[in-house]
């Protein structure tokens, strides 16, 4: 494997450890020495003044990063679980897609929040090529830390477009065997595209597909098939 | 100076890697090699034993008169072994090395299943980066 890319990636919101961890439990797990008499006239213990994690401020996590090793192995554990639930390689891309899209609709909510909110006169994108330049640039930064490495437009079909990555985090890690070599974990990160774009209001069926080359034999293509209204709709634009 | 061989031995003793580089040492068949990995597990075992220092981690290299076999154990008791020249002398970086590409390869891989033998593309990929034909 040539030039590692960086060992970490960034996420929109990072929960908080320290909110989870039994150490800092709030005070009334603890055992008081105190006789009960005593917690009777002083009260109940006050509750800790962190401010819940739904108040935090959102921009403080802008460039928040977890670390790729945990994810890598929570994806691992999602993919085995979700192996013995399904019936074949296309219901198992099919589950990934419904997971990356809850997660898309946040990423698109976050964002449109994060670069709008923001801005003098915020705007909403209504065409088309806009929009899959923002996914390819700012919702793989967002979500992957790197912009995505092409876009391209199917010669055949004019309502597909493609998302090139050439080394997708996701998957670094992960060799297929031989017998499911059509499985594309990346379906999770297809799941993220369809939710942005149907947030958008670009229906479109969006799959994974591994297309392997020499020097990225992890690279993998995001098939964007757009819903027929779009294209209807962007001929009017014109 | 040359790297003949690596093992991978699991907590049981089984032997879910075996890979050879260069040529050297004498070609077994993959039940000998089983065989060997098992004793190797139980010397292993011994030498930890036979320590005066109490939580010893057991033998880390093993010499003959043409090469020698340098033991990673980890914390979790998979052992790496790597069957070398004896003038060779970055064994224990190297299996550092091969310890980190198991970690990433094997063990976040979804479709390995722990102490079950390493069918995995990218660790193969990984160590023939590492290592290749074995000559240094």
């Amino acid at each position: 494997m040539s030039a590692l890319p960086p060992s970490r990636f960034s996420v929109l919101s990072s929960s908080s450890a320290e909110l989870l961890s039994p150490t800092n439990s709030s005070s009334r797990f603890s055992l008081t020495s105190a006789p009960s008499v005593a917690t009777a006239t002083t009260g109940t213990p006050k509750p800790l003044s962190r401010p819940n994690i739904y108040d935090r401020p959102l921009n403080k996590t802008r460039s928040a990063e977890v670390s790729a090793s945990a994810f890598a192995f929570l994806f691992s554990e999602v993919v085995q679980y979700m192996q013995k639930r399904v019936s074949g390689i296309n219901d198992l891309e099919r589950r990934l897609n419904t997971l990356g899209y809850r997660i898309g609709t946040r990423v698109l909510e976050l964002m449109v929040w994060r670069t709008e909110s923001a801005s003098k006169a915020p705007k909403r994108e209504i065409r088309f090529l806009p929009v899959i330049m923002s996914i390819h640039t700012n919702v793989w930064k967002a979500v992957f830390g790197k912009p995505a490495d092409a876009i391209e437009k199917s010669v055949q079909n004019e309502d597909e477009y493609m998302i090139i990555d050439n080394e997708p985090v996701i998957t670094r890690n992960i060799s297929v065997p031989r017998d499911m070599s059509q499985l594309s974990c990346s379906s999770f990160t297809a799941g993220i595209v369809e939710a942005v774009l149907d947030g958008l209001g670009f229906p479109a069926r969006v799959t994974a597909h591994n297309t392997p080359v020499d020097d990225f034999p992890l690279r993998n293509t995001i098939l964007i098939k757009l819903d027929k209204s779009v294209l209807e709709r962007e001929e009017l634009f014109k | 100076m040359a790297i003949f061989g690596l093992w991978v031995i699991n907590k049981a003793g089984g032997l879910v890697y075996q890979r050879n580089f260069a040529d050297g040492l004498a070609q077994l068949t993959s039940n000998e090699y089983l065989v060997l990995a098992g004793t190797l597990h139980g010397i292993h075992a011994i030498t930890s034993r036979l320590s005066p220092t109490a939580s010893s981690s057991g033998a880390h290299v093993i010499e003959a008169e043409t090469f020698k076999m340098t033991i990673l154990l980890t914390a979790t008791g998979t052992k790496f072994v790597l069957l070398t020249s004896l003038a060779e002398h970055s064994a224990n970086a190297l299996l550092q090395k091969v310890y980190e590409a198991y970690a990433d390869a094997v063990m976040k891989n979804p479709f390995h299943t722990p102490e079950m033998p390493i069918r995995s593309e990218g660790f193969d990929t990984r160590i023939t980066a590492l290592i290749g034909t074995g000559q240094t």
